[in-house]
This record gives C-alpha cells, structure tokens and sequence, in this order.
C-alpha cells in the first residue's frame, strides 16, 4: 500500500498550492500517472479518499491520464511502445530496451474554487 | 465529483463516465469503469463560471526525491557506499548482512538502517556483531522513504570511505519506487522462492543493481532451477549483476565482497 503514501503527496502538493494561488475547494485532481509507473490507479484512489478528508483536497475528484510506455530497443534500434519489464520488444523479440517515457507520476493541473 | 450533477467520485481517464449534463438527473448511466488498459487521455475540462483551473506540473515522489538527493550528497561527501538491500520476508537479508558485517568489520567503517514494520529484533541482531544499526519501525507503512533515511542519517553517522547499508522492509513491490540516495539496490531472493519470481516482480528487479541468489547450499535438496531464474531476471533487467552466494557455507560470498570493493573505487575515482 505504498500508494497511501503517494495519496499523500497529492494531497500535500494540493495544500501547497491552496496556499500559493489561494483556494479553499478542489473539485478536480488531474494526474498522469505512466503505464509503467509504479502505481494501482484504484488503490491511488483508495488512498487518496482516505487521506483527503479533513483536507482542502476533500472531494476532488481524481482524473487520471495514463500515458504508454516508451522504449528504445537497443536490439533493434527501434522505439517501441512497452507494457511491462521482461516483456520482449514487440518489433524484434528482443529484452534489450530501455524506457524512454512513461513511468513517472505527476500532478498536472487542479480545477479549484 | 462532477461539478455539475455530483456522479462518480473518481474515475481512470478515457473510460466511459457516460451521463448528460441539463437534464433532470436520472442517474442510470452506465460506466464501464476500471479498465487500464489503455493510455489514451481525454480532456474532461469541467471548468465553470465560479472554478478555475491551476497549472500545476508536479511529480508526486517530488518530496522523496529532495530527500534522496540530499542523501545522495551527504554520502558522496564522506565517500559512503550506500545500500539499499530489498526482497521478500525471509529472503535472508538479516543473515547475510551479519554474516558481511563480520567478515567487513575491521576492513571499513559500517554502519546499518533496519526497517521492519515493528520490532528491533533485526537491529539487536546487526548491534551484537558491534556495528553501529538504527532500527526504523515503519508502522503500517510497506517501504522505507527517503525521508526516513534522511532522518536515520541524524543518529548514525554514514561511514566515512566505508559502507552503509540500509536493510528494506520486506517486500518486493512497494520499495521499488522508492530513491533513498543509494548508489544501488541490491534484490535477494532465494532457491526456496519460484523461478519465476523477477518476471512476477519486474519492477524490483529491473530497479536492481545487483540480484544475490541466495541459500544455494539448499539446492541439492531442491528442484530449482537457478539457470531459470537468472534467465528471468535478465529478461527483466539486462543490466543487473547477478551473484550466487550461501551464507552457510561462505560460497559465493567472496565475490560478494569484491563486488562491493569495485562500487567502493568507483565512488573513489568516479
């Protein structure tokens, strides 16, 4: 349940701008979160419910964006789209790539009142 | 929630949230909610007269990652190699670190971080070898943050030119995203586990460094396949070194050690 902790986060990052660009209600939470990030989207959503309350974030609902995975195999010199580590390349087969894109996790933007 | 109509709390973007809005709130919509398939991102701009939208652009390990370069920092500062040992419950980890402790001790300054949910039993056992441990109870937490480190850092002192290393709790999924400023990860997993473990783990091997096979003088009694499992952990990371090692019989461990002396010169001539 490591995702309690990015909860947390989220709700800090939401605390913070409260402060800095003066609001008192998020309705909207807009987060990327990689296909390849290390993150269950519903229990990020458990989480967040859990330690929103009492919060400025209280409420807010989440809209997650789930960009692909991207990768240059470093067997073919391609760059191929990559759901998992240890799946093979799906142009040539190969284990070689590595990810380009797609495994962070980041607060884009709030819709706030 | 919806800003106009208050239905679904939260929902994965691209997936059906298919109700109009300036009706009169039948709420018999369908969503086909949760799957994840897919990447694709919409944009559900449910801006109105009173909201408006801040701009925000912020990673979430934001906080984490502060601290682990400020880690990072201190140990290049005293020219500590850092350690962040990781696998499931009862991999070994407690064991080989006694084990390295005592036949490091002497060689270079050591010091160990202890994280478990609760307990000091594993500290009081690196403390009887001498080596200075501090135990981090985590509660209910998975994984060690590198804010805890940062704090650990405040009551033993990182060895200078020697070797910290930083015991993770138990777990081979949550401490995986987790930068404490190490110089690297370092994942046991032992012939008493499935073969098939760094493909059902991928992300903690492929975030390792190093893979220790660990308890190979149990193979005779076993039907592992140690070929398998290396096999499926460089499907997962290419990169990784991989050591075979028992600590009750002492194989393997040498190379161990000469492992950790060719990071410990690298740190000395970058």
């Amino acid at each position: 349940m490591h995702e309690m902790a990015l909860a947390q986060s989220i709700v800090e990052l939401v605390q913070d701008h409260a402060q800095r660009d003066a609001f008192t209600r998020t309705r909207t939470i807009r987060l990327s979160i990689g296909a390849m990030a290390l993150v269950d989207p519903r229990a990020l959503e458990f989480g967040f419910d859990a330690v929103s309350r009492g919060t400025v974030a209280e409420g807010a609902r989440l809209v997650i964006e789930r960009p692909a995975g991207t990768a240059f195999c470093m067997d073919c010199s391609g760059n191929v789209e990559v759901g998992a580590h240890g799946d093979p390349c799906p142009a040539c087969g190969g284990y070689g790539w590595l990810l380009v894109a797609g495994d962070d996790m980041r607060v884009v933007d709030l819709e706030v009142d | 929630m919806c800003g106009v109509c208050g239905c679904g709390k939260s929902e994965v973007a691209g997936l059906g949230h298919d109700h109009v809005h300036g009706h009169d709130h039948h709420h018999d919509h369908e969503h086909d909610h949760h799957d994840h398939d897919h990447g694709h991102a919409h944009d559900h701009a449910h801006e109105t007269a009173q909201s408006r939208i801040v701009r925000v652009e912020r990673d979430i390990f934001e906080k984490n990652d502060r601290f682990a370069a400020a880690n990072r920092r201190l140990f290049a500062a005293t020219h500590t190699l850092a350690l962040n040992l990781v696998s499931s419950p009862g991999a070994g980890k407690t064991t080989l670190l006694v084990r390295t402790l005592e036949a490091l001790d002497g060689r270079m300054p050591l010091a160990v971080i202890e994280g478990d949910q609760q307990t000091s039993l594993d500290a009081d056992r690196i403390k009887a070898t001498g080596v200075p441990a501090l135990q981090i109870n985590t509660g209910k937490m998975c994984h060690l943050d590198a804010g805890m480190i940062a704090d650990a850092l405040g009551h033993v002192t990182a060895p200078v030119r020697g070797v910290l290393f930083i015991e993770n709790v138990g777990n081979l999924v949550c401490p995986a995203g987790f930068d404490l400023g190490e110089a690297g990860k370092v994942v046991l997993v032992s012939v008493t586990e499935g073969e098939d473990k760094p493909l059902k783990y991928p992300d903690m091997f492929h975030a390792a460094r190093l893979v220790l096979v660990t308890k190979i003088d149990l193979l005779p009694h076993l039907d592992f396949d140690v070929d398998a499992l290396v096999g499926n952990a460089r499907k997962v990371n290419p990169r990784a070194d991989i050591l075979r090692v028992s600590t009750r019989t002492g194989e393997g461990l040498d190379a161990w050690y000469a492992w950790m002396d060719a990071r410990r010169r690298e740190i000395e001539a970058p």
